[in-house]
């Protein structure tokens, strides 16, 4: 078992024919995800990736013709507020956006939409998920992976990577890897993850990377203390950032009041718990502390 | 993008907010003047973007122009945590009967705009969040409807708003909403909020902040950005397209990525050095960025070594390799360079690296090492 994403999704990209789309669309290919269609208003007819999936001016049509069930948005920032409507008005179940630099408020109405048409959306401006062996939905680099018993979740891109490469090089594969994005307001929350993974039975431990900024470790962390008996392990990013200053992602700010720090989250996981890494190299060996692999 | 009180005060006063806006000046003589044309007292307020200011001495009231000319000439060129006040602004005395703090914020928790309110004007709100959290009220808004009528008594009742003054108030609630929605901001607040002994409702001080993602659609709020109090080297980062803070320690560091930008200096850290900034050069890593990054932190004396960490991941690690090697040609400082690349093609990277004289490591915890080691 996996979450979110598995052997059925039938993925359709949003921005297929663009530089950024098409690149990660055919790794998406290559790895084994079952791309059943892509959008660009304008280019409905043609195709994409050596022929090799059909493109439609619209999402409902694509979701007409084809059955998708998930989208992979890949538009520019401009552009992308609007491709996440499309998706969640052509009743697309589950929307994952890679889009990084959407204005904040735009994000506020299209959370609420969603959420409205029980839309399960993913990011924006996040690396996307990846069902080991099953489907890789996003720009991660598919060889990392190694299937095995581990859940991850991430605000971040890069640093997951560096996580789930620490896991395979020590021999501890996952079920599924999830990026839920950097911006202050995304789609899935670390719970709605966590939840996802206490459920599922093949997953047997959970990996949590955070950041500093906003509260969602915190209440993460109480949550695991009330419903989650899995074995954990966490890293938090940016014991060393300065307050007040935004750290690349938007989402990534301590307040100047004092709040969002690392410390913070790392003593609210460590009183649920959850052992805290120093370094991601660490984290493997956490595992195994906590008998995983 | 944080702005300056008297930019900030321009957007309110854009959308109805009663306020008295003044005049901004760089000079002594040019405050005179300024508190010429305005008559009577005036106050004069060093225009920085740190908090503070009235302790620090950057907020003084004057009874006439010659007394404005001086207290513009004990400001202009004073020291506020580090900041150099270059402009003040010169605004009407008011005589303040009552104070009050009224803001918006982009709640995330919430997931909405928040109305901050609080009868205790003229402090700082986390201030009475530590010491009297019951005198604030959190009122989240609907994401869609945005601010009603409801709300707007609701606060003005909670605020204890003078009943002659509720439909002022009304005009300042939906200003201040209609500021923060139209210029994407993520924090507006007006503090303090006073009703003044002639019983009117002014906005005395402002501050608004903008969402950085936003301003690609506002380029007049952009032009607004006071580049005097940013860092030479983190304007010329933005310009390159590089997300880059600078910071006191002596280890530059070039990565890939917020997250692991951030976790890197956590390991200088944790090695027993400090970092000299975050710099996340964004994807792909080319030759020209690769380039603009190392004269950005070598522009910076403190920095005694630079840690290069690039997961490859979909870029290959040889052109990474290549691209740092072509940039480091060109640079007018030598310090020693530790560089680690993973992922794709990273075996390839390698023997390039190693040709160029890099120190090279595996993991980030030995790069990080070896880096602290190379500083000292």
């Amino acid at each position: 078992m996996s979450i979110f994403v598995n052997a059925d999704t039938r993925l359709l990209v949003q921005g297929i024919t663009g530089r950024e789309g098409e690149f990660h669309s055919a790794a998406m290919l290559e790895y084994g995800t079952n791309i059943v269609a892509g959008v660009t208003p304008g280019k409905g007819g043609q195709t994409a990736l050596d022929g090799r999936v059909p493109v439609y001016d619209t999402v409902a049509d694509a979701v007409g013709q084809t059955g998708a069930n998930a989208s992979c948005i890949f538009v520019p920032a401009a552009f992308a507020p609007d491709a996440m409507l499309e998706a969640s008005a052509a009743r697309v179940p589950l929307v994952i956006c890679i889009t990084e630099g959407v204005p904040v408020l735009d994000m506020l109405r299209v959370h609420h939409v969603l959420k409205a048409n029980g839309t399960r959306l993913i990011g924006p401006n996040c690396p996307g998920l990846t069902s080991v062996g099953e489907a890789k939905v996003g720009i991660s680099p598919g060889d990392i992976h190694r299937r095995g018993p581990v859940g991850l979740v991430s605000r971040s891109g890069t640093l997951t990577y560096e996580v789930v490469q620490a896991m395979t090089d020590a021999g501890l594969g996952q079920t599924t890897c999830v990026g839920i994005g950097g911006d202050p307001i995304v789609g899935t929350s670390f719970i709605d993850v966590l939840a996802a993974f206490n459920a599922d039975p093949e997953t047997e431990a959970i990996v949590m990377i955070g950041e500093i900024g906003g509260e969602e470790e915190e209440k993460a962390a109480a949550f695991c203390a009330r419903e989650v008996r899995k074995p954990m392990a966490a890293f938090i990013a940016g014991r060393t950032a300065p307050p007040g200053r935004r750290m690349g992602h938007a989402g990534a700010i301590i307040s100047s009041g004092g709040g969002g720090t690392a410390e913070s989250k790392r003593s609210a996981l460590e009183a649920a718990g959850i052992h805290v890494a120093d370094s991601p190299s660490h984290i493997p060996r956490l595992l195994h502390d906590a008998g995983v692999g | 993008m944080k702005l300056q009180e008297y930019r900030s005060k321009e957007i309110l006063a854009r959308h109805g907010v009663p306020l008295l806006a003044g005049e901004t000046a760089t000079t002594p003589a040019e405050a005179r003047a300024a508190a010429e044309r305005i008559g009577g007292a005036v106050v004069v307020k060093a225009q920085v973007l740190v908090g503070g200011r009235g302790k620090a001495g950057g907020v003084k009231l004057a009874a006439t122009p010659a007394e404005a000319e001086a207290r513009a000439g004990d400001i202009l060129g004073m020291d506020i945590k580090g900041i150099t006040v270059q402009t003040v602004l010169v605004a009407p005395a008011a005589d303040i009967a009552k104070e009050f703090y009224l803001g918006l914020i982009l709640d995330r928790a919430a997931r909405a705009i928040t109305v901050i309110a609080s009868a205790e004007g003229g402090v700082e709100i986390e201030e009475t969040a530590k010491t009297n959290p019951g005198a604030i009220l959190r009122l989240p808004l609907h994401p869609l409807l945005g601010l009603q009528e409801f709300e707007t008594r609701r606060i003005g009742f909670f605020l204890g708003i003078p009943a002659d003054l509720r439909r002022d108030f009304a005009t300042v609630m939906r200003g201040l909403y209609a500021a923060f929605v139209e210029s994407d901001a993520d924090l507006a607040e007006i503090n303090p909020l006073v009703v003044t002994d002639d019983g009117r409702l002014l906005a005395l001080d402002a501050k608004i902040t903008l969402d950085d993602s936003a301003l690609p659609r506002h380029p007049d709020l952009e032009a607004m950005r006071d580049l005097n109090e940013e860092e030479p080297s983190e304007i010329a980062a933005r310009e390159a397209g590089i997300s880059f803070i600078k910071l006191d320690g002596s280890i530059g560091c070039m990565v890939n990525g917020a997250g692991l930008a951030m976790t890197t200096m956590d390991l200088v850290k944790l090695a027993g050095g400090e970092p000299a900034n975050f710099l996340d050069i964004g994807g792909g890593a080319k030759a020209d960025r690769v380039a603009a990054a190392f004269r950005i932190i070598l522009d910076d004396p403190n920095v005694k070594a630079i840690l290069v960490n690039i997961f490859g991941g979909i870029t290959r690690g040889d052109e990474v390799a290549h691209g740092i090697v072509e940039a480091r040609s060109q640079l007018h400082r030598e310090v020693p360079m530790v560089v680690r690349i993973v992922g794709t093609n990273s075996d390839e990277a390698k023997p390039i690296l190693a040709r160029a004289n890099l120190i090279t490591a595996d993991s980030l915890d030995d790069a990080a090492a070896k880096a602290v080691e190379a500083a000292r």
